[in-house]
């Protein structure tokens, strides 16, 4: 580790400091319906879609209409990539994409996943990537932050029982948040070199003489919304390690950045709108501990590099022109440092873009993108699904510890009973149903086996990698696994819907339940959530909620295969 | 009854919840709480695997003893959770066994025509009905819950309240209900039969007692529903770690897979749950309350605000009057002389200070007002003055300005004299009571209130746990004012009707907070029925009793602040085990893991950092573990968990650190105790 290094990381951290205010003030007025630079737009797209923007929704409403949104969006885009063959923008006249393909995609992309089991530059046409998966690009992350602002005001509202309008919801976001946003975020991108054409792909002679082919397209503005949105997919197969996609340490800066955005902005508009910001602050800090204490251990774990190494001979010390530790799978222009804090920050947010490959990192530097994920996506986390899921961990949070202080539990002034435990309860069961179930399928299972470039505990991470990215809708590869199959794309695709719409109608439901509560004042009686302790509290319930149930799993993957090559074991 | 304090392991009741807890095993019992469920499923497996191993011989026959053992201590597992609840609720059946035998069985003096005392019949006490009137004479037991319609009696009350006294029972206004069981010790009373056979009172305490009819409470629910959701997300953890396992080359055998399930599940909060919910309807017994429902026990942990009567709750019952102030030109003695006559034939503690302070500082001997023709016009909650009517003068006593009303009814007003002494007297916390004797106005007593000791010191401990008091009060503002600085109470309702404190209630709760009071009076029934914690006394009306969640057999008002501190400590318990069984998982993933895959990955015994001797001494010692802390933590169930109120913050952290970081290194150092031991004794 190097001084230069921690520098890094230390100024992104309070970059993210500095802008959650300013960003969490700006989505509050885009929320609250104050912001109406764009009225007469969002008045035409309300009359175009028969949507009364003055409906206060219920709870089962609003879902209907996010659940309603999703599929037809998500069938279109099945239908398009089917029939790309046919239609226009298609220079290199790719092919329709298969079904399992063709399903996988639409999965992936509407739940806000961008899980490629392809690559962009030879399986999609122009058209594919501007129309289809650009559209999920922006609507998943504006469905994302509807139904966190939905749940935020069931908290809010006292004795309400009506949690917003999705469709104001979605119309808003996108119009006030994610367009002008990405918009700004791609002119600066293209200034720094992303590419952004719609060119023949450039022959190119290498200084071998080689030939080789170089893909163009519309990078920069794909690039932006694809960081701001969490969404993750690459234009290219090397995502953001893709000299194309991410050309200069400003964009790899602004890149992350622009993920923690919006989810670190969202802590700040939760506390406004319940009106204890100091609770809005707590809930940053709990992300931001789980983020600190990744990015150390992953920076850590890779700048120490393999021991095997070492004891061959090779120098991994850190020194002048020697980044040293473990610098398979990653980009010497970016490093160990930046290579780490990119890999944790697109774990955390369920981003999953990538600038080096977690499958050649070593078996710790690789688990803390894997136990970000499994911890729920809550680490600033998805656009609005960080919030929602950070939310309900600090309601179970409140609900175990709160019996402590001999009250029945409250959040923020709402009674937590049965029924918001139930629901609370079936959103931290799905992780453990659909990752554990598919990869305890995979992993004996023909034709889960088929898919596996490496044996023994690596091959076990790279199957648990693959579904808990899916199902935590971040859409990082470990890489090493083949998913085109039959059987992978249709777990994998599966996997994106369970971890999203799953999880978000009972979210959307404790924020229907909680909408209807009264609002008792805060007393000295009351479970306190502004204070270090209940941090404290929440990263552990967060902790031992998410990693109790897969530290079996862990232990046959990651954690023995560190321990094998501390032994002189690789796999 | 209830004052019997019983030793928490009663060697009686022990012999009974052992035996209770192999009956308890009944599957249609288990299903009802769903951890312990999973546990006796798990048992019958791994005593399955048992059998099949025994019976195939061969290579599983190394492992019979330690199957064996797995075996018993899941089963004891089992056990020691239904021992927990049936040692909760043997507490309760033994009270309920002493409550029956204070059941009447004696035969009732039923009466024909209730105006009619001399003819009565001799029914059996079990054949009366609601709307019966029988005749209670001294030495005879009430046969039943009623009301008395005629007569005043003193009746010994031991039975039900444990207190010797005896208490006052007579026909009309607060004190004319009368419990089946109580006994008549004087004169004789005509009681109309208020309850059909099992459905009295005392049937009903022994139900509640005994936890027959015990429902879960909403947060015992919410707590089940997050201890399955648990118990599901690590059934997925162990049942996948098969498959994992094969992958990783070697499936691990069934009874480890099941101890590790069993020890991972929040059995030791699974099996203590109905025990301490029993428990906390138990310790209210212990003083002397009975709860209709466990759901009220919880509430009143829940409480934000007290209505608290000054009479009796902050203050003692009776104020002495301690000086009289005459107005401008009324000598004292004519002002004690009127004070007098208007308070001899006032019964209240307070008249008869009047009496008393008339004889003691002017020499007036009290006289016979009866025989000089006077007529007595009695308090009144509307018009708030008493007096008497004699020889064309009209004594009135009273508040301030329910004289000043008076006294301008009669063309009078009050001088600013006595008004001067009215607000000094209030504002020194007393009660100024003014007589006046027409048109004028004579002067003031001054009423002194007693407030109780260590009352001041209670409200401030209230405080601190962020619960507010309100004093309720038929006084002035001044005179409530100052008896609440003086017992420090933070808030006060003056000059309260019976609807003001509806009104208060109400406002109280749209608020959003919930509210607890106590009440005897029949008035006092629609605001009791409004609270969310209603503590009626056992000396109020039925009415009074019907509309409480909670009865008080002492009758002692200021009990509220213990009953609002009993559901704390409840909830609290539940809360400090549920945190100490899921911060126990830490130790036994540490214990368990390393051993299943001892031969798989034996690099895994880098995390075996207890040094455990083997891999089934480290297995034996976690399940041995698991069982053994539910015996332990018995007596915490029962007895609750210890507490100091204070500021929310303060109880958790103390709890955070006792019961979180305490639940993770506990089962560390049991864990290898116990290890050392099975080592030693070479179980493994």
């Amino acid at each position: 580790m190097t001084l230069n290094g921690w520098l890094q990381i230390l100024v992104f951290a309070a970059a993210v400091l500095l802008v959650t205010k300013p960003m969490g003030l700006y989505i509050l007025k885009v929320y609250d319906g104050t912001m109406r630079w764009l009225a007469p737009v969002e008045r035409a797209i309300y009359r175009l879609g028969g949507v009364d923007p003055d409906e206060d929704q219920h709870w089962t409403r609003y879902a209907a209409g996010l659940l309603l949104f999703s599929a037809v969006s998500m069938l279109v885009t099945y239908a398009a990539l089917r029939l790309q063959g046919h239609l226009p923008l298609n220079p290199f006249h790719r092919a329709g994409v298969t079904d399992r393909q063709a399903f996988e995609t639409a999965a992936s992309f509407t739940t806000n996943t961008d899980w490629q089991s392809y690559s962009g530059e030879t399986t999609m046409s122009y058209l594919s990537q501007m129309t289809q998966l650009a559209f999920h690009n922006f609507a998943s992350a504006a469905a994302g932050v509807a139904a966190a602002m939905a749940l935020a005001r069931g908290i809010a509202r006292r004795s309400a029982g009506k949690i917003g309008n999705f469709w104001v919801d979605l119309v808003r976001g996108t119009l006030y948040l994610f367009l002008p946003f990405a918009f700004v975020l791609a002119l600066l991108f293209a200034q720094q070199g992303v590419i952004q054409n719609f060119h023949p792909y450039v022959t190119a002679t290498t200084l071998e003489g080689a030939k080789q082919v170089l893909a163009m397209g519309p990078v920069a503005s794909q690039e932006a919304i694809k960081q701001l949105g969490t969404n993750g997919g690459g234009f290219f197969n090397a995502n953001a390690a893709h000299p194309f996609e991410n050309p200069t340490p400003w964009t790899n800066f602004l890149s992350m950045l622009a993920i923690f955005l919006v989810p670190a902005g969202l802590t700040y508009t939760f506390g406004r709108m319940v009106r204890r910001q100091k609770h809005g602050w707590a809930l940053w800090s709990a992300m931001f501990v789980l983020f600190a204490a990744g990015v150390t251990t992953a920076y850590w774990a890779e700048a120490k590099g393999n021991p095997i190494h070492a004891a061959a001979g090779v120098d991994v010390a850190a020194g002048h022109g020697n980044p040293g530790g473990n610098m398979e799978g990653k980009e010497v222009r970016f490093g160990i440092a930046t290579s780490a804090l990119y890999a944790t920050v697109t774990t955390d947010a369920s981003c999953g873009a990538v600038n080096s490959v977690p499958d050649s990192y070593t078996p710790l530097g690789g688990m803390v993108p894997l136990v970000n994920i499994q911890l729920g996506e809550l680490i600033f986390g998805g656009v609005g699904s960080g919030l929602y899921g950070m939310l309900v961990m600090a309601i179970l949070t409140v609900f175990i510890a709160g019996l402590m202080v001999g009250r029945t539990p409250e959040y923020l002034g709402k009674k937590i009973q049965s029924r918001e435990v139930r629901m609370a309860m079936l959103y931290v069961l799905i992780f453990p149903v659909v990752i554990l179930l598919f990869t305890a399928a995979s992993s004996v299972l023909p034709a889960g086996l088929k898919g596996l470039s490496n044996a023994g505990p690596h091959g076990l991470s790279e199957i648990l990698y693959a579904f808990s990215s899916v199902t935590g809708n971040n859409g990082s590869a470990f890489a090493g696994l083949n998913g085109q199959s039959y059987y992978y794309n249709t777990l994998l695709g599966l996997g994106t819907l369970f971890g999203r719409f799953a999880m978000m109608v009972p979210a959307l439901a404790l924020g229907g339940f909680l909408a209807e509560r009264k609002i008792v004042p805060a007393t000295a009686g009351t479970f306190p959530v502004t204070s270090p302790l209940f941090v404290a509290l929440l990263v552990g319930v967060i902790l031992i909620v998410g990693a109790l149930t897969f530290v079996p799993a862990l232990a046959l993957g990651p954690i023995v295969e560190h321990l094998l090559m501390n032994a002189g074991r690789l796999f | 009854m209830a004052a019997v304090k019983r030793p928490l392991f009663d060697p009686r009741i022990v012999r009974r919840a052992a035996r209770d807890s192999f009956l308890k095993l009944d599957p249609r019992h288990m299903v009802r709480n769903p951890v312990m469920f999973v546990v006796l499923v798990g048992s019958v497996l791994t005593t399955l695997v048992l059998i099949a191993d025994a019976v195939a011989g061969g290579e599983g026959r190394g492992d019979l003893g330690f199957t064996l053992q797995i075996a018993l201590w899941l089963w004891f597992t089992v056990l020691f959770a239904n021992f927990a609840e049936a040692m909760a609720e043997g507490r309760g059946k033994a009270q309920a066994d002493t409550l029956r035998r204070s059941r009447s069985q004696t035969m009732a003096k039923k009466l024909t025509d209730p105006a009619d005392r001399r003819a009565t019949t001799s029914v059996g006490a079990g054949e009366l009905r609601r709307g019966d009137v029988v005749l209670c004479q001294p030495g005879d037991l009430v046969p039943g819950d009623g009301e008395v319609v005629e007569g005043v009696a003193s009746v010994d009350e031991s039975a039900i309240t444990g207190e010797s006294a005896p208490v006052i029972r007579e026909s009309g206004g607060d004190r004319s209900a009368v419990t089946g069981g109580t006994k008549v010790l004087s004169d004789f009373l005509v009681v109309r039969i208020t309850a059909n056979p099992g459905e009295t009172f005392l049937d009903r305490m022994i139900g509640l007692v005994e936890g027959a009819k015990r429902q879960k409470t909403p947060n015992e629910i919410a707590l089940i529903i997050l201890l399955s959701g648990l118990t599901i997300v690590f059934l997925l953890a162990v049942v996948t770690l098969q498959p994992f396992a094969i992958y990783s080359g070697g499936a691990v055998p069934i009874p480890i897979l099941v101890a590790l399930l069993v020890c991972l599940i929040p059995t030791t909060i699974g099996g203590l749950l109905s025990a301490i919910g029993i428990a906390g309807m138990d310790r209210m017994i212990q003083h002397n309350v009975i709860a209709m429902s466990g759901r009220a026990v919880e509430a009143a942990g829940d409480v934000d605000t007290l209505l608290l009567d000054k009479t009796g709750t902050i203050t003692l019952g009776n104020r002495q009057a301690v000086k009289l102030v005459p107005a401008e030109g009324v000598a004292g003695r004519a002002l004690a002389d009127a004070a007098q006559l208007a308070s001899l034939a006032d019964e209240t503690p307070e008249g008869r200070s009047i009496v008393v302070l008339a004889k003691t500082g002017y020499g007036l001997r009290e006289r016979d007002v009866q025989g000089m023709g006077a007529t007595f016009i009695p308090f009144s909650a509307q018009t708030r003055l008493s007096g008497v009517d004699l020889d064309g003068r009209r004594i009135r006593k009273g508040a301030a300005d329910a004289i000043e009303a008076f006294v301008a009814e009669q063309g009078g007003i009050v001088p600013p004299g006595v008004r001067a002494a009215v607000e000094a007297i209030a504002r020194e916390g007393g009660t100024p009571l003014v007589v006046a004797d027409g048109p004028r106005a004579l002067g003031v007593v001054h009423l002194k209130d007693i407030v109780k000791g260590g009352i001041k010191e209670r409200f401030a401990e209230l405080r601190r746990m962020g619960i507010k008091t309100v004093m309720i009060t038929g006084d002035n503002p001044l005179t409530a004012a100052a008896v609440a600085a003086e017992a420090g109470v933070d808030d006060f309702l003056a000059q309260a009707k019976p609807e003001d404190k509806m009104t208060l209630i109400k406002r109280e709760q749209a608020g959003g907070r919930l509210v607890a009071m106590t009440g005897d009076g029949t008035n006092d029934a629609p605001a009791l029925a409004q609270a969310d914690v209603a503590v009626a006394m056992n000396t109020g009306t039925q009415a009074a009793k019907e509309a409480g969640n909670l009865i008080d057999l002492d009758s002692n008002p200021t009990k509220l602040i213990e009953v609002v501190e009993i559901g704390k400590q409840l909830l609290i318990t539940r809360g400090a085990l549920t945190t100490f069984s899921i911060a126990n998982d830490v130790a036994k993933y540490f214990a368990i893991i390393p051993a299943m895959f001892v031969t798989t990955y034996p690099a895994l015994q880098a995390l075996n950092i207890m040094h455990l001797h083997s891999a089934r001494s480290a297995v034996l010692s976690a399940v041995v573990f698991n069982a053994l802390i539910i015996i332990a933590l018995i007596p915490l169930a029962l007895r609750g968990v210890r507490w100091r109120p204070g500021p929310a913050a303060a109880i958790l952290r103390r709890n955070l650190w006792i019961y979180g970081v305490g639940g993770i290194l506990i089962p560390f150092v049991g864990i290898k105790v116990l290890d050392v031991l099975i080592t030693l004794l070479h179980l493994a």
